[in-house]
């Protein structure tokens, strides 16, 4: 029986290597063919918004009241030179659209920076110290979650004066329950495991064991939180953008676009087709690609 | 069960307490001097000034000030529009069911739609059904709503003049508001044509706030529906023999139903949200354009107010649903 048992594993070992862990998670990531266009797309505007000022046909801030309000090319009284028509006060709409994509994940970035970093460490503090400062910082989260985000960015907003920097403070607070909650969440199941019993009888302290043991263990369900946080982060932003909340004109931040051209939509329809296509592809991307992550990184959900 | 409702309920106080303390050291962030901002851009006399700060407590130690203002909200005292003088209260109450009836009609336009879509979804797995309802609602899920509602009107209101731009009804009408709720209003007043009007403005709005929702309800069907359709009990129905009908309708949509609730019970949280956008899309006049116009009015008590009220109702919405929950699955009631 015990000579069985201690055997068969010496066997198996040399036989099968485990692939390299990222090689496992490219064969999961590759097979969703969602996650594969999400990224290719991401890729993509990344590129995009790295070159906009090579790319760009045109300055995305030079009015030419003459050519106000083009059609794009494909239509009568358009121009290969504006393939995308241009906007009421006669600047191209592409050239715009390309610059906005900086913008965009620019916000989508550094929310999610601050709002992971931030939040990362509420929770590990929150999961190591439990008692009252866990009590009062989950607390605070379920406040934070109960109040609808965009609700509280608006009036976090309003009370600080619109403009993208506090917008992009606004959004990173309305999203930060979720890395709390998840970061608390891994240090709790993480802290009873015996690699963690190991690491602290071996006298590492707190910070250690917070930052070097425990947070490398709970990186998945933050990386798949994140890329789901930019998407979040970009729509909420752009939401703002369109209220005159976010980003002020003339800024090319595609919610501010739409509000620019909102008068317009009656006459000119490419005047906020385009930036809000632009949104709502970005914004899919991001959501394709958490969703792969997610698939591709979560064990419990491997088949 | 009673003792299930308690703790529920008692749950509620610190988060209403925290969303008070929100609110009013939210209003305590906006630069300069509240008796001034409040004032607005006329300026105040220095003696009308002091007399103000006596009267609103604003020379007392702040946790005083949070006191009085705690009292002042439980007694459904929230301030005046700095504009319309008229209580914020009074005006919430006055605009609050034209966002009611839109939240409603985008839930059942969200749940009509959704709920099949989910259940077909599941039934075919990996057909070509199933895909397009994933990628359309993934769509629907990333959708900028503010966007979608521009384009549905140039779509169907430009394009094809089918529907109106904006508004409740056609201004032809003056309806005496009675329930506030205007399809009801009107069926009511008997006036030719006034209930198809009202309807013609309800369209567009409703799909656009239900599009999230409606996206959320479907995948979420969907992997209900796959979870309780691998169960052990579903098999064994299938082994007695019962019809397909009777295995879907009876045994696995009840169960599945279980979180689908759960998740629309948190949709109607983000609903208020989305009515935000979409009425100031839509000019609906509702709580969301209100809001809205308040923060561009610089007319502070009604953001405070409105943003506490609508928070009280959303925290009093997902109230409903915990209890909701609790009733149509007993293991929730028993643990803890």
């Amino acid at each position: 029986m015990t000579t069985e048992t201690m055997e068969a594993p010496a066997v198996a070992a040399p036989t099968a290597t485990p692939p390299h862990p990222l090689r496992e998670f490219w064969g999961y990531f590759s097979a969703n063919h969602g996650a594969v266009a999400g990224l290719v797309i991401i890729v993509t505007v990344v590129l995009v918004a790295l070159l906009a000022d090579v790319i760009a046909p045109h300055d995305p801030n030079i009015t030419n009241t003459a050519l106000a309000l083009k059609p794009p090319f494909w239509q009568d009284g358009g121009s290969i030179a504006y393939p995308l028509g241009t906007d009421p006060i006669g600047r191209d709409i592409l050239s715009r659209m390309i610059h906005g994509a900086r913008l965009s994940l620019l916000i989508g970035i550094a929310v999610v920076t601050i709002s992971i970093a931030l939040g990362t460490v509420l929770g590990l503090v929150a999961g190591f110290f439990r008692g009252m400062t866990e009590i009062f910082i989950m607390r605070l989260m379920d406040i934070i979650l109960t109040l609808p985000s965009l609700l509280l960015a608006i009036v976090i907003v309003a009370v600080l004066g619109p403009g993208l920097m506090n917008a992009m403070l606004a959004v990173a607070l309305v999203i930060l329950p979720h890395y709390v909650r998840l970061a608390r969440a891994a240090v709790i199941t993480e802290t009873s495991k015996d690699y963690v019993t190991a690491a602290r009888v071996s006298g590492a302290g707190t910070v250690r064991l917070m930052f070097k043991e425990v947070l490398p263990n709970c990186t998945a369900p933050l990386i798949v939180q994140a890329s789901l946080g930019i998407s979040t982060a970009i729509l909420d932003a752009a939401a703002l953008g369109f209220l005159g909340l976010g980003a002020q004109p003339p800024s090319p931040e595609w919610g501010t676009m739409l509000a620019d051209a909102r008068e317009f939509v009656l006459r000119a329809w490419w005047v906020v087709t385009f930036p809000g296509l632009a949104i709502l592809i970005t914004v899919l991307a991001f959501n394709l690609l958490g969703d792969g992550l997610r698939d591709a990184l979560d064990p419990k959900l491997k088949r | 069960m009673l003792r299930f409702i308690l703790t529920r309920v008692s749950l509620i106080i610190p988060t209403f307490l925290g969303i008070t303390l929100l609110a009013f050291f939210l209003i305590r962030l906006v630069p300069g001097d509240p008796i001034e901002t409040l004032a607005g851009e006329r300026g105040i006399d220095p003696a009308r000034h002091e007399q103000l700060l006596k009267e609103y407590g604003l020379d007392k130690p702040i946790f005083v000030q949070y006191g009085i203002y705690l009292s002042r909200v439980l007694q459904g005292d929230l301030g005046k529009s700095m504009i319309t003088q008229e209580p914020v209260l009074n005006e919430f109450k006055a605009l609050f069911p034209a966002t009611v009836e839109l939240a409603f009609c985008a839930i059942l336009f969200a749940l009509i739609i959704g709920l099949p879509a989910g259940i077909i979804a599941a039934l075919r797995r990996n057909s070509i059904f199933d895909h397009g309802v994933m990628g359309i609602s993934l769509t629907g899920y990333s959708m900028p709503i503010f966007w979608w509602g521009l384009i549905l009107i140039l779509v169907f209101s430009v394009q094809f003049d089918l529907t109106p731009v904006s508004g409740r009804i056609d201004v032809l009408y003056y309806i005496e508001p009675t329930t506030g709720f205007l399809l009801i209003d009107t069926l009511l007043s008997e006036e030719e044509g006034a209930f198809r009007s009202a309807v013609e403005h309800l369209i567009l709005p409703t799909i656009v706030l239900g599009t999230v929702p409606l996206a959320v309800i479907a995948r979420m069907t969907r992997s209900a529906m796959l979870e309780v359709l691998g169960e052990d009990y579903i098999r064994t129905a299938k082994a007695k023999g019962l019809s397909r009908f009777r295995i879907v309708a009876l045994h696995a949509l009840r169960n599945a139903l279980i979180p689908v609730i759960t998740v629309i019970g948190l949709q109607i949280g983000v609903l208020f949200t989305g009515a935000i956008l979409t009425e100031t899309i839509f000019s609906w006049p509702g709580v969301g354009k209100w809001l809205i116009d308040a923060i561009f009015r610089r007319d502070y008590p009604v953001l405070q107010g409105g943003a506490l009220l609508l928070g009280v109702v959303v925290m009093s919405v997902n109230l409903l649903v915990d209890l909701a929950y609790g009733l149509i699955n007993p293991r929730i009631r028993h643990t803890r």
